[in-house]
């Protein structure tokens, strides 16, 4: 499939999803004080919304993830991107929940971000877009819900930035969130973290097929910063031991080194291909607008610096879930928000996974988190009062 | 529960610890908010919620039984007494229970007066070091008691803060604390007559279950 991904005619202006659109009367206010109008948010769904409209899940993607959460992507061909977790049968069951995802304000798959058109000049937004937070993301899902007619999510879950929208749900919304499931995030961006974002960034910035953001208009793409921007980042999402597991010292061709600075060990050669395949895929754009957005998540910042403060008196049923080889977001975030949530009299479960998967380890099969995700939606369901799967409607 | 190892034993096979469980059930209002302190497998929040319909969270210091718990749809964190109880605001429940594990904490009365800071009232269950069994293994064998309910060796047990019925008062006592109901059970699971003095519970009870109150 040949990827354009932004520009004109590609998934950011029409994208293989449905669409809802708020005109300029109904615009969305940033947090930098922005106006965005019109705004499109484009959205898969999953399952059938019951008719007291009490099923729905809102599934909130990470930094580089899209809508199609459980359906094959029209631009790589593969499938969702959370399959385990999401599909009949699956813990976020699409045989028993209403299952929503939208891609984020910024990304680049068909919710407005830079590579949109901007309406005012018939070019892409480019970097003309306002810097969006989380919050705004948020605030533009919650537009989205609005436009379906449901006031109450049964669940928002998310891993990473996901998790991160999770969060800043429960705090903003706590009456339209039932449940939630924070998979492998924080409730702020720590310093090493925003670090290694902008090293991704200069190295977007630094390819001279950035054009200062206007190389859409020129017809080229910054692919190879944006390439390297996704191999330093895509080291912080595995493990040490996972990469020492998968690859080793391992040389690419046979037992005898080659004395080049081609890729001589699997280990560059896997990364290689980890950021030429996603170049094809991403906007380079919504990479600098994406990432910026994850820096500027505090949530505790929001609330007089007290975490338990956004928190407090909340009704939401929480069920928090880290993994022990994550360096990304270590156990030690999530446990701050269980202390946070404690604090603040929620009622919150929270495991700590062992698994040497690293950050990704939301993304794979791993038995624990399904099992565990299972159990707490189970839970929460029966106490929300939605019916079993096999149950008669 | 400092040490390293998964908590005290709480076998539930045993016909004690069972009882031990239904009695402690048995104290709470249906319907209110309870915290269990040390909530191993889950089995008294698995009670609590089908029979009392309570509001029941967990903590617990082993993370394989936290994750158990939680993938049976129990509403548990991982979690050290010593520590953790300390992030709690103050009357967040109306019970706060520590089921067989007082005597694994570090600072037990650091820890009692958490758990009556943060409930309205306490429940705390252990195995009674005065009964004479164990006063018998110690006295004749002249060995470090092994039992049924205390089942590891000194040099492996979590255990080390051991008290009897009579300490507990006593510390109760020191503290201010109320005592609302006191239940003894003995080796059988059976409950020591209540009409008996401390010092018959504190010989024929096995275990001590005390709902404790702020003065």
């Amino acid at each position: 499939m040949t990827a354009n991904p932004g520009g004109g005619n590609g998934e950011a202006d029409n994208p293989h999803s449905l669409v809802v659109k708020f005109s300029e009367n109904d615009p969305l206010i940033t947090d930098a004080g922005a106006v965005l109008a019109p705004l499109t948010i484009a959205y898969q769904t999953y399952g059938v919304l019951n008719a007291a409209k009490s099923n729905a899940i809102l599934v909130c993607h990470a930094l580089t993830g899209d809508q199609h959460v459980a359906n094959v992507n029209p631009l790589t061909g593969k499938s969702g991107w959370w399959e385990t977790m999401v599909g009949p049968g699956k813990p976020i069951d699409t045989s028993r929940y209403f299952v929503i995802c939208s891609n984020v304000v910024g990304g680049c798959m068909g919710t407005t971000g830079p590579a949109s058109t901007n309406p005012a000049t018939h070019k892409p937004y480019a970097v003309d877009l306002p810097v969006i937070t989380i919050r705004d993301m948020v605030r533009a899902q919650a537009k989205l819900v609005d436009r379906l007619g449901i006031d109450q999510l049964f669940c928002v879950a998310g891993g990473s930035m996901g998790g991160m929208q999770v969060l800043q749900w429960a705090a903003s919304y706590p009456e339209r969130v039932f449940c939630a499931m924070p998979i492998a995030a924080a409730a702020r961006h720590s310093s090493q973290n925003i670090a290694f974002h902008e090293v991704g960034r200069q190295a977007i910035m630094a390819d001279p097929a950035w054009r200062a953001g206007r190389y859409l208009d020129a017809g080229e793409r910054p692919g190879k910063g944006l390439a390297v921007a996704r191999m330093a980042a895509h080291i912080t999402y595995m493990s040490e031991e996972s990469l020492h597991n998968k690859f080793g010292r391992r040389l690419q061709g046979g037992d005898a080194p080659k004395f080049s600075f081609d890729a001589e060990f699997q280990v560059e050669s896997y990364l290689h291909h980890q950021g030429t395949s996603f170049v094809e895929r991403f906007d380079a754009n919504s990479y600098l607008y994406v990432t910026r957005a994850m820096d500027y998540f505090d949530l505790a910042a929001d609330y007089g610096g007290s975490l338990a403060a956004a928190f407090k008196g909340s009704k939401t049923r929480f069920c928090l879930v880290s993994f022990t080889s994550d360096w990304l977001f270590p156990t030690a975030a999530s446990r701050s928000v269980v202390h946070a949530l404690n604090a603040g009299g929620a009622s919150v479960s929270f495991v700590e996974i062992e698994t040497d998967k690293g950050h990704d380890a939301f993304l794979l099969d791993v038995p624990e988190l399904l099992k565990t995700s299972r159990g707490f939606l189970d839970s929460a369901a029966r106490a929300r009062g939605l019916r079993a799967a096999g149950d008669a409607a | 529960m400092s040490a390293a190892t998964e908590g005290p034993a709480k076998d539930t096979s045993a016909g004690a610890a069972r009882v031990d469980l239904r009695v402690i059930a048995e104290m709470i209002e249906a319907g209110s908010r309870v915290l269990d302190v040390g909530c191993g497998d889950g089995d008294l929040l698995r009670l609590l919620a089908d029979t009392r319909d309570v509001d029941a969270r967990g903590m617990e210091l082993s993370q394989r039984r936290v994750n158990l718990c939680v993938a049976k749809g129990l509403s548990v964190i991982q979690g050290d007494a010593d520590i953790d109880l300390r992030d709690y605001p103050d009357n967040a429940f109306d019970y706060v229970i520590l089921s067989q594990t007082i005597q694994a904490t570090r600072q037990p009365k650091e820890v009692l007066k958490n758990m009556l800071r943060v409930g309205r009232r306490a429940i705390v269950s252990f195995p009674n070091f005065g009964h004479w069994g164990i006063r018998a293994q110690l006295a004749f064998r002249g060995r470090m008691p092994v039992t049924g309910n205390l089942s590891n060796p000194w040099w492996d047990t979590p255990n080390i803060h051991f008290c009897t019925i009579r300490d507990f008062v006593e510390l109760a006592r020191d503290m201010s604390i109320e005592i609302e109901r006191a239940v003894a059970l003995d080796a059988y699971g059976a409950r020591v007559r209540v009409s008996a003095p401390w010092w018959f519970w504190n010989m024929f009870g096995e275990q001590g279950v005390f709902l404790l109150k702020r003065k």
